[in-house]
C-alpha cells in the first residue's frame, strides 16, 4: 500500500514538475517573441513551414466537413420543410465549432508533429547545444519564430477552413440538393451574429487553439529524449495530448461562450 | 584502486593556466562521474584528456563549456569561474570558445558557407561582402572552399566535422574544445584532422582541448596528456613520459592492450551464481 502511495505521490510530482517547466517554457517563448522585430524573414520562413504547407489538408478537409454537413442537414430538415435554414445550420457548425476545432486537430497531426520532431531531432544531433555554445539562444532564434507562425497560421487556417466548407454546404445543398440559393445566403446573414459567433468562434477559440498546439508541439520536442525512441515519442505525445487539450479548452471556452450557466 | 596524481605536482612554467578544474565533483543520478578532479590547460598548447569510454570525458567538455554545473568544486576559464557567471557573462565566454561536437552538429537546414556565416551573423555586424570573405577564407582553411554549396545532407562524416571546425574557428576563438574529433573517420580524414588541429592551433595561436580515447592520433599532436578514469586524473605528463610510465593501467591504455588491470568485464556477480539463479531476467 505505501509503495503504492509513494508512486502515486511520484507521479504526481513528476507531473507536477513538468507542467512547471512547461510553463516556464512558454515565459521564456513569450519573452523571446521581441526578437523577431529584428529579425523578421525567421518569422516569414516559418509562415511558410507551418501555414502554407498546411493549406492543402486544411482546404481537402474543409470542403469535405462542409459538404456532409450540407448533406446531414438537408436530410433532417426536408421532413419539416426547413431546408432554407441550411445555410445557418452549416455556418453556424463550422464558425462555432467544427472550424476552429478541426483546424486545430489537423494543425496538430501536420505542423504540430512536425514542429516537435524537428526541434527533437535539433536536440538529438546536437544543434540546439552547438547553437548554445556559439552563444546564440535557440528560444528567440529557432523556437520563437516557429511559435509566433503557428499561433497566428492556426486563426488564418480556421478562416480559410471554415469559408472553404460553407462553399462545400452551398455546393451540395444548392447545386446538388436544389435548396434555394438566395434562402441559403440570406438565413445565413440573418443568424449569424458577427461577435457572438465570428468574434467567438473562428478568433478567440482559433487563437487559444493555436497557442495550446504550438506551445505543447514546441515543448515537447524541447523536451524529448536525444535518441531516435524519445523523439518519436514525443511526436505521438505531442499530437495526443494536444488533441485533448483542444477539446477539453474547447468544452470550456464554449460553456463560458455560449453556455446557459 | 587507481593512482591518483594531482597536476599540481607537476612543475609547470610560464603563464597562467587558461582553464584550471579545481576539487571538481559531478554525479549523474547515483552514478559518481567525477570525484575531486584536478587538472590545468595551459595558454597555446594542445592537450589531450583520454580515458576509456564512460569516464565522463564529454562531461568534462560540457562542464567547462558551462552547459552542466558541477556539484562541488570550481572550473576556471580564462580567469571566470564558469558556473558562477550570469547568461549574459556566459554567452560573452562562449563567444571566445569554439566547441568541435562528436557529430559536428551541423545545422542541416542551412547550407555549408551558411553554416560557416552563421556566428557571423549572429555576433557581428560585418556587412555582406566581409562575411563572405570570412566564411570562405575558414572554409579555405579547412580545404572544403569548392563545398560551399552543398547541403549537410551531402557531406560524408569527415567534410561535416571540417565544416564543423571552419564554423567553430569562424570568430577566431581563444580556445578550441573538440570532443571525440576522431571517432568513426576513415584513416584520410583522421589524418586531415589531426594535421588541421594541430597547424590551426599553432597558426592561430589558440589552445585545444582533445578529448578523445584514439590514442595513436591524439599522442601525435598533443602537447600535454590527461588520462581519467574513475572519475580522477590517473596520469599526465607529455606523450613520451606517459608511453614511459611505470603505471600498469596506463601502459595498458596507452598501448591498447587486451590484458591488464582494467577488466574486460562490467562490475556483475560471480558467472556460476548467475547462471543457477532462479531469477528470470
Amino acid at each position: 500500500m505505501i509503495a503504492i502511495l509513494t508512486g502515486l505521490g511520484r507521479w504526481v510530482l513528476g507531473k507536477l514538475a513538468r507542467l512547471g517547466r512547461a510553463n516556464l517554457f512558454l515565459l521564456s517563448l513569450l519573452g523571446a517573441l521581441t526578437f523577431l522585430f529584428k529579425r523578421p524573414s525567421l518569422l516569414i520562413r516559418q509562415l511558410y513551414a507551418v501555414g502554407v504547407l498546411s493549406l492543402p489538408i486544411i482546404l481537402v478537409s474543409g470542403l469535405f466537413v462542409g459538404m456532409v454537413l450540407g448533406l446531414q442537414g438537408y436530410a433532417n430538415l426536408v421532413d419539416f420543410g426547413a431546408t432554407a435554414s441550411l445555410g445557418t445550420v452549416v455556418a453556424l457548425s463550422l464558425i462555432r465549432e467544427l472550424g476552429p476545432v478541426l483546424t486545430a486537430l489537423l494543425y496538430a497531426g501536420r505542423a504540430g508533429s512536425a514542429l516537435t520532431a524537428e526541434i527533437g531531432l535539433m536536440k538529438a544531433t546536437e544543434q540546439l547545444a552547438s547553437m548554445q555554445m556559439m552563444a546564440v539562444d535557440p528560444f528567440p532564434r529557432v523556437l520563437a519564430p516557429r511559435f509566433l507562425a503557428g499561433c497566428l497560421a492556426v486563426p488564418i487556417l480556421t478562416g480559410i477552413f471554415t469559408a472553404v466548407g460553407i462553399l462545400g454546404g452551398y455546393f451540395v445543398a444548392v447545386m446538388q440538393l436544389g435548396v434555394d440559393g438566395g434562402a441559403f445566403w440570406a438565413q445565413m446573414q440573418a443568424k449569424v451574429l458577427l461577435f457572438e459567433d465570428i468574434v467567438n468562434g473562428v478568433i478567440i477559440k482559433s487563437i487559444v487553439f493555436g497557442v495550446l498546439a504550438n506551445w505543447i508541439a514546441l515543448f515537447e520536442g524541447y523536451e524529448a529524449l536525444p535518441t531516435s525512441e524519445g523523439v518519436s515519442l514525443a511526436t505521438t505525445r505531442t499530437v495526443v495530448i494536444t488533441s485533448l487539450a483542444i477539446l477539453g479548452w474547447d468544452f470550456l471556452l464554449t460553456a463560458l461562450m455560449f453556455g446557459v450557466w | 584502486m587507481l593512482p591518483t596524481v594531482s597536476p599540481v605536482e607537476t612543475a609547470w612554467s610560464g603563464d597562467a593556466p587558461l582553464v584550471s578544474v579545481r576539487d571538481l565533483s559531478f554525479r549523474r543520478g547515483d552514478r559518481m562521474i567525477f570525484n575531486d578532479l584536478n587538472l590545468e590547460i595551459r595558454r597555446g598548447q594542445v592537450t589531450a584528456i583520454m580515458g576509456p569510454s564512460g569516464t565522463g570525458k564529454t562531461t568534462l567538455l560540457r562542464l567547462i563549456g558551462g552547459q552542466i554545473r558541477p556539484e562541488a568544486g570550481r572550473i576556471d576559464v580564462d580567469g571566470l569561474c564558469v558556473h558562477e557567471l550570469s547568461r549574459q557573462e556566459l554567452y560573452r565566454l562562449r563567444q571566445r570558445m569554439g566547441v568541435l561536437f562528436q557529430s559536428g552538429a551541423l545545422f542541416t537546414d542551412l547550407s555549408v558557407f551558411e553554416n560557416v556565416a552563421f556566428p557571423l551573423r549572429e555576433h557581428t555586424r560585418l556587412p555582406e561582402r566581409l562575411i563572405r570573405t570570412l566564411a570562405l577564407m575558414k572554409l579555405e582553411a579547412v580545404g572544403l572552399r569548392g563545398a560551399r554549396d552543398l547541403m549537410p545532407a551531402q557531406l560524408s562524416g569527415g567534410m561535416a566535422r571540417r565544416v564543423a571546425l571552419a564554423r567553430a574557428i569562424a570568430l577566431d576563438p581563444m580556445m578550441m574544445l573538440y570532443d571525440e574529433p576522431f571517432a568513426g573517420q576513415d584513416p584520410i580524414s583522421m589524418g586531415v584532422l589531426v594535421k588541421l588541429i594541430r597547424t590551426l592551433n599553432d597558426a592561430l595561436g589558440l589552445t585545444s582541448i582533445i578529448v578523445s580515447h584514439d590514442v595513436k592520433e591524439t599522442a601525435v599532436i598533443a602537447d600535454y596528456l590527461y588520462l581519467i578514469s574513475e572519475g580522477r586524473v590517473v596520469e599526465h605528463g607529455t606523450p613520451e613520459e606517459l608511453h614511459r610510465s611505470p603505471s600498469a593501467w596506463v601502459d595498458q591504455f596507452m598501448h591498447a592492450r587486451p590484458d591488464g588491470p582494467m577488466s574486460f568485464h562490467y562490475a556483475a556477480p560471480p558467472y556460476a551464481d548467475d547462471l543457477l539463479s532462479r531469477d528470470v531476467g
